[in-house]
């Protein structure tokens, strides 16, 4: 794994609230060693929300479970840490990193129809964890968790807080979700996929929640999606990743208005939008992610690149290179005089078709 | 609840019906099957065996025959033809000892697969899990009257440190009563544990890969708490079902063998001696108790199972 000298010197804020350096998670598996991580470094500081955006199998819920510790199993293998607070969350041990997730680090799942447990009533699974964090009498467990379940705006919530999860419907799952993260006050929230089982006016509803939340108690997000649209809504900060690393980081305004890396023009170029006419089909970016089984030399993303050259075997280190701050870095050879040339795709920026 | 019960009570004399009259037209049509010849006795001459027939009604059409024996099983009037003893009697003292029997095992069975299955699930591939599925497949494997006989010679007869079969009154001596089904509880309960550890371990494990478990572990509770509220609740929900059904079974004879070789004088026993003899009332008699149960543990199975999961609804 490659030290980039130029990231320490990128850091805002010189003690951020969690420091993610070098991380790498493998699996062993029976088609041979997995690297669905590998090297991946970012910090987040108290109250920013960071998205981490990239398509299935890119490595960014792995990233973000790993976190909690959620990934650990015989067959797993970590390196790098995860610092937060004075523990480092990649080699803490079971009984240090239970205190933190849940009260100090929560997290919101993808599925809420299948997340919650269907034989328990909702309200005893968010009391549940409030009683697991602080030593509360049941009575008052119960009056802060239908004072959640409203602040996460599920109507009634002195009835409902007595449902069973398969009498409420998928966005008010969600909510119950994010009422359960964020019942111990936690200063980091990570959201994987929060809307993706969720249709498009509900999407929007959790998204405005998440927002309003994170106002009014100040905690950081990680975001984690493959959805560009959301990321508009709601972030500060961008990493995009792609087999297991990270090739390009910057702010919100950079990342959509200046990205460097042509994975970055690709993804920003299949996004449709009203403002313009309407394609006769959707820009896709040619070629499938590679194996993580079995990744291509140097760059990984050059099999798919239209750009690629001589320099992209070797594997390029995440810095900055064409971006306006030094918060903005990337992973990719291309001279950044060139890089503007060729991003723009019909007017807009994108990924040219193959040659 | 009420087009519930309607619904099992109309199953039940449904099941019932359809028992009674396979067993009767059977023992109707089975060679060495009429009564009066074997009532009459070896010396018997044609005459003698005539007489025996009109007495105990034998010379009526079948259908009659049914119906004037089923009255008699709903009046408690049903007489042994081998023994010319009430069939009631025979039931009535044998049903507690069946029940010891049965309950006794079902909790041992239960508890024992419980705690096998938690420990093969949370150590799943490691040597004691191995070891337990040896275990249980031996257990499984080992026909219960084999185990039974070794049990009996070892520890009843060589070794002195159980007795040897027989039956103590619960309100006689409780101490007593326990001593001596101890041999049968463990003979009738090692076939279950093997077959009941094995399914709540795979439960247990595919539970364990549930995203609400994930859920669970994010939320920061301990490894204990995930274990018992979120993974061993819903493993146990089909685990139960088949907990009642087998119990049924076993208290509507399925105990024959145990009941035998400890010579308990159970219900299934009296089952097995009255179909050597060929003895249709007590078959009879005994087949419907077995009917009745299972039909009725199913449906105390049904409603358990939507105390458990409040998914289910108990509608007609």
């Amino acid at each position: 794994m490659s030290t980039d000298s130029k990231h320490s010197a990128s850091v805002p804020n010189p003690s951020p609230l969690l420091d993610v350096r070098d991380l790498e998670v493998a699996f062993a598996t029976e088609a041979g060693t997995v690297r669905a991580v590998d090297g991946v470094s970012f910090e987040l500081a108290a109250g920013e929300v960071l998205a981490v955006v990239g398509e299935s199998g890119s490595g960014k819920s792995v990233t973000a479970m790993t976190l909690m510790g959620l990934t650990r199993s015989p067959n797993a293998h970590f390196a790098g840490s995860a610092w937060f607070r004075g523990t480092d969350l990649v080699s803490a041990s079971g009984e240090e990193l239970r205190t933190i997730r849940g009260a100090e680090i929560a997290m919101v799942f993808q599925d809420p129809l299948t997340s919650l447990n269907p034989v328990m009533r909702i309200g005893a699974q968010v009391i549940e964890q409030i009683r697991a964090h602080a030593d509360l009498p049941g009575a008052s467990a119960r009056e802060r968790a239908i004072e959640l379940l409203e602040r996460v705006g599920i109507p009634s919530p002195r009835e409902r807080i007595d449902a069973y999860p398969f009498e409420l419907s998928g966005g008010m799952r969600q909510r119950v979700m994010i009422a359960l993260a964020l019942s111990c006050d936690p200063s980091i929230l990570i959201a994987d996929e929060p809307t993706t089982a969720l249709d498009v006016t509900i999407q929007a509803q959790i998204l405005e929640r998440i927002r309003e939340l994170r106002e009014q108690t100040g905690a950081a997000v990680i975001l984690v999606t493959h959805d560009l649209g959301v990321v508009a809504e709601i972030a500060d900060r961008v990493a995009v990743m792609y087999a297991g690393r990270i090739v390009e980081q910057g702010t919100l305004d950079e990342i959509f208005h200046d990205p460097q890396h042509p994975y970055t023009w690709g993804l920003l170029g299949s996004i449709t939008r009203v403002d313009r006419d309407r394609p006769e089909r959707l820009p896709a970016i040619a070629g499938l992610p590679p194996s993580l089984a079995d990744r291509p030399e140097g760059c990984h993303f050059r099999p798919r690149c239209p750009h690629a050259f001589d320099a992209c075997t070797k594997v390029p280190s995440l810095e900055r290179r064409g971006g306006a701050s030094a918060g903005h870095v990337d992973r990719c050879w291309l001279d950044a005089a060139r890089k503007r040339a060729v991003r723009s795709v019909g007017g807009q920026i994108g990924l040219a078709p193959s040659p | 609840m009420g087009r519930f019960t309607v619904r099992r009570l109309l199953q039940m004399v449904l099941v019932m019906f359809a028992v009674s009259v396979l067993t009767f037209l059977i023992f109707n049509v089975i060679p060495g099957g009429d009564p009066a010849v074997r009532m009459a006795g070896k010396t018997s001459n044609d005459s003698t065996i005539a007489a025996i027939r009109e007495e105990w009604g034998f010379d009526e059409p079948v259908p009659v025959q049914y119906v004037v024996t089923m009255r008699k099983v709903f009046t408690g009037d049903l007489v042994s033809y081998t023994t010319q003893l009430p069939v009631l009697d025979e039931i009535v003292m044998g049903i507690p000892r069946t029940l010891s029997l049965a309950i006794g095992a079902a909790i041992l069975w239960m508890v024992v697969a419980v705690a096998f299955g938690l420990y093969g699930a949370m150590r799943a591939g490691a040597f004691g899990d191995r070891l337990i599925t040896v275990l249980a497949l031996v257990g499984i494997s080992m026909p219960v009257f084999w185990v039974g006989a070794l049990m009996n010679y070892y520890l009843g007869f060589k070794a002195g440190l159980f007795p040897n079969g027989g039956y103590v009154e619960l309100t006689e001596s409780p101490l007593d009563w326990a001593y001596h089904l101890v041999m049968p509880w463990t003979a009738l309960a090692l076939l279950f544990i093997g077959i009941y550890s094995r399914i709540l371990r795979s439960n247990l494990l595919d539970t364990m890969n549930e995203d609400y478990v994930r859920t669970a572990r994010a939320k920061g509770l301990s490894e204990r708490r995930i274990l018992i509220r979120h993974v061993l609740r819903t493993s146990m929900i089909p685990f139960v079902t088949l907990w009642g059904l087998d119990f049924g079974l076993v208290v509507g004879g399925g105990a024959i063998l145990t009941e035998t070789v400890f010579d308990l004088q159970g219900v299934g026993q009296y089952a097995a001696d009255s179909i050597e003899l060929l003895d249709v009332p007590p078959v009879l008699a005994v087949v419907m108790l077995a009917a009745f149960l299972i039909v009725a543990l199913n449906a105390v199975v049904d409603i358990l199972y939507a105390v458990l999961d409040p998914r289910i609804r108990i509608t007609g």
